[in-house]
């Protein structure tokens, strides 16, 4: 009986205890999630005494705990949508975003495919089913095997909404389960194509230039021209947080955005923005 | 008078586990039950947004396959779904900025609705989905309403896209068939090759290569299914590929061949019981009469051992079914709808592997994937059933 008591009342000082240093709670995107771990790690390991915690579970997710107050930082990997900005307004929270990283996709074929180049007209053609054939987009005559992350992926929503504008997925689209599975399928399979995150590539594969002006430029995907944000397939990664505590997040905010951050940035397989 | 106690003690805890396992497991099905009877007071429209067409438009009601179609922009004149001679122009809040500025729209965008009215109402061809709160207190538009899902439909229909906006495509068939299809052929691979390795084991083998086989084979249940996906999606894939010279190796046969092999340890330790449980008098009778050993075991052994071999076989299918991880790795996780084993499929245990996690807790997408595991349940459910009326038949034989 005893024991249970002291061992209550040990964890009754750490709870208090916890609570007086008063840690920044980070929340939202599971894309953004590796790098908010790895760098509230290193900037714990500097700033002793400090805690932050890093929690995921979808961009959605973290912007719904920063409007009900629950988190200090909303991870995303898309910026805020018309509802919740109404939302976030009706809260009366005004709303500071940060850019902290990008992540840029590359679109990859087999290497024996002769292909270089497709505008997003015929991306989108793939990826819905109605091009089929590699010869409707100038290679031989070919059937296209088109792979695709599971749609509880955040890649997934983000070629819908930018390569695909918003239309569905076609029936006939393998879904893989993780990005070094569709890296072997598109290996091993002559007419496939597929899509990674840039930091996945490997030489197995092939990369091919992308044209979003209707075949006027293509580009290659590459950390420069993601960087410069003339690659189109790139999506910024941000941290929203309330102005009225900027004070309190400001010093992590400024960690990430520093040399230091950025460079952990690169490690975890993102670009960094400066 | 201590060792009363304890002895009670253990009584009373193995009688509550046996209670509380079996309470345990109903209040699971009724917490699937419940969540998956939902789906079918919902309408396939996305929560909280309505859908609006002109006052003018003479159609009043669209299904899903027609809205599909039209957000799809595959529809794109109303005359081919028996309405007006326009085209369609579709219409979403985020498009707003394009037809009216800034300041028309109002701070804190309080002028919202009164803009949405105003472009649904001057546009004749328009659809449009907004968000409920954005409704205009006195709307000019008109409102289509979309039938609840059926059980008829979500088992009817052949298209499973549940993250289509705005409006979701829950039809369970092309999965269902798939599930089917790729165990029964599992089964059909694995039968001939674990009765074989049964046959061996309970008649041809001697004790010696017996004590270090049935161990072997036995360990082909403890490899983690996720192995087995591995090899298959590197050995098994590109193997399929080439023999069939098909585009592409992820097909319903690959996931076959792999379930078979999962099935095998199963099949054999089943079917090998039902051998060795041939009275010793049965196959003396029959030796006695002239028989050969290859005449006694197809003529006597496997005859009465039949419906013990029937359960190793069902006892694989539901094996096969219910296997999650390998399907959602080799079988290409395409919703097509197809009977054709040479084709990328999708099964439900996969499915519902791969879109729980991101299916918001409660919704549509969410309770679809509980009525897929509904289906998955009653379908173990027939195949256990059906083991016991077997094993019971055979005890009154």
């Amino acid at each position: 009986m005893k024991k249970i008591l002291s061992l209550g009342l040990i964890a009754t000082t750490m709870v208090v205890a916890l609570a007086q240093t008063a840690g920044i709670k980070v929340k939202g995107s599971d894309t953004v999630l590796p790098l908010s771990q790895k760098e509230a790690e290193v900037y714990m390991k500097e700033h002793k005494g400090s805690s932050i915690t890093v929690i995921g579970g979808g961009s959605g997710v973290g912007i719904a705990a920063l409007i009900d107050g629950s988190t200090d930082i909303a991870m995303s990997s898309r910026s805020l949508k018309m509802d919740e900005k109404m939302k976030l307004k009706d809260a009366g929270k005004d709303i500071k975003e940060v850019e902290v990283a990008l992540d840029a996709l590359s679109i990859i074929v087999n290497p024996s495919n002769k292909i270089t180049q497709l505008t997003r007209e015929q991306l989108e053609g793939i990826y819905t089913g109605k091009i089929t054939n590699w010869k409707e987009v100038g290679g031989v005559d070919l059937a296209i095997v088109a792979y695709s992350r599971e749609s509880s992926s955040g890649t997934y929503e983000f070629i819908k909404d930018h390569v695909l504008q918003k239309k569905n997925f076609g029936t006939s689209i393998l879904n893989m389960p993780a990005t070094g599975a569709i890296v072997q399928s598109v290996a091993q399979t002559k007419g496939a194509i597929g899509y990674i995150g840039l930091a996945y590539m490997e030489k197995t594969v092939k990369a091919i230039n992308v044209s979003f002006d209707g075949g006027k430029t293509f580009i290659k995907p590459s950390v420069a021209t993601a960087k410069n944000k003339t690659y189109p397939i790139t999506r910024p990664l941000f941290y929203f947080y309330d102005k009225k505590i900027e004070t309190q997040v400001a010093p992590l905010v400024n960690f990430v955005l520093s040399k230091e951050g950025q460079k952990i940035v690169s490690e975890v397989g993102y670009i960094a923005i400066k | 008078m201590f060792k009363k106690i304890i002895n009670k003690i253990i009584e009373g805890f193995i009688k509550t586990s046996g209670w509380v396992s079996s309470i345990i497991v109903l209040l699971i099905i009724i917490f699937l039950f419940k969540e998956a009877s939902g789906l079918f007071n919902k309408t396939p429209l996305e929560e909280g947004y309505m859908l609006v067409v002109n006052k003018k438009n003479p159609i009043d009601k669209l299904n899903p396959d027609q809205l599909k179609n039209i957000f799809d922009r595959d529809s794109t004149s109303w005359k081919t779904l028996g309405g007006m001679n326009a085209d369609i122009e579709i219409f979403t809040v985020e498009d707003i900025s394009t037809f009216y500025n800034d300041s028309m729209i109002g701070e804190n965008m309080s002028n919202l609705p009164w803009c949405i009215n105003d472009h649904i109402s001057k546009t004749e061809n328009v659809i449009s989905y907004f968000p409920e709160k954005y409704l205009p207190k006195n709307f000019e538009g008109k409102i289509l309403h979309l039938d609840k899902i059926s059980v008829y439909q979500f088992l009817k229909n052949k298209i499973w896209l549940p993250s289509a906006r705005p409006v979701s495509q829950v039809g369970a068939m092309p999965l269902i068939i798939s599930t089917l299809l790729v165990s029964l052929v599992a089964i059909l691979i694995a039968l001939p090759i674990g009765l074989a390795a049964a046959i061996y084991l309970a008649e041809v083998a001697d004790s010696r290569i017996r004590t270090i086989l049935k161990p072997v084979i036995e360990l082909l249940a403890g490899i983690p299914s996720v192995v087995y996906g591995f090899f298959g999606l590197v050995i098994i894939v590109p193997f399929v590929q080439k023999i069939f010279n098909l585009p592409v190796g992820e097909t319903g046969l690959t996931g076959s061949i792999i379930l078979a092999i999962m099935a095998l340890p199963t099949i054999i330790t089943v079917a090998e019981d039902a051998l060795r449980s041939v009275p010793k008098a049965m196959k003396e009778a029959s030796l006695a009469l002239g028989a050969t050993h290859w005449q006694t075991i197809y003529k006597v052994m496997i005859p009465y051992a039949s419906s013990g071999i029937t359960a190793a076989a069902i006892l694989g299918i539901g094996r096969a079914i219910g296997e999650t991880m390998v399907a959602l790795m080799v079988t290409g996780n395409a919703n097509n709808f197809t009977f054709s084993l040479l084709k990328p499929i999708r099964t439900i245990p996969a499915t519902i592997a791969a879109e729980l996690g991101e299916a918001s807790y409660g919704g549509l997408h969410f309770k679809a994937l509980f009525a897929l595991g509904c289906i998955l349940f009653l379908i173990t459910l027939m195949i256990n059933v059906y083991v016991e009326y077997l094993s019971g038949k055979k005890q009154t034989k």
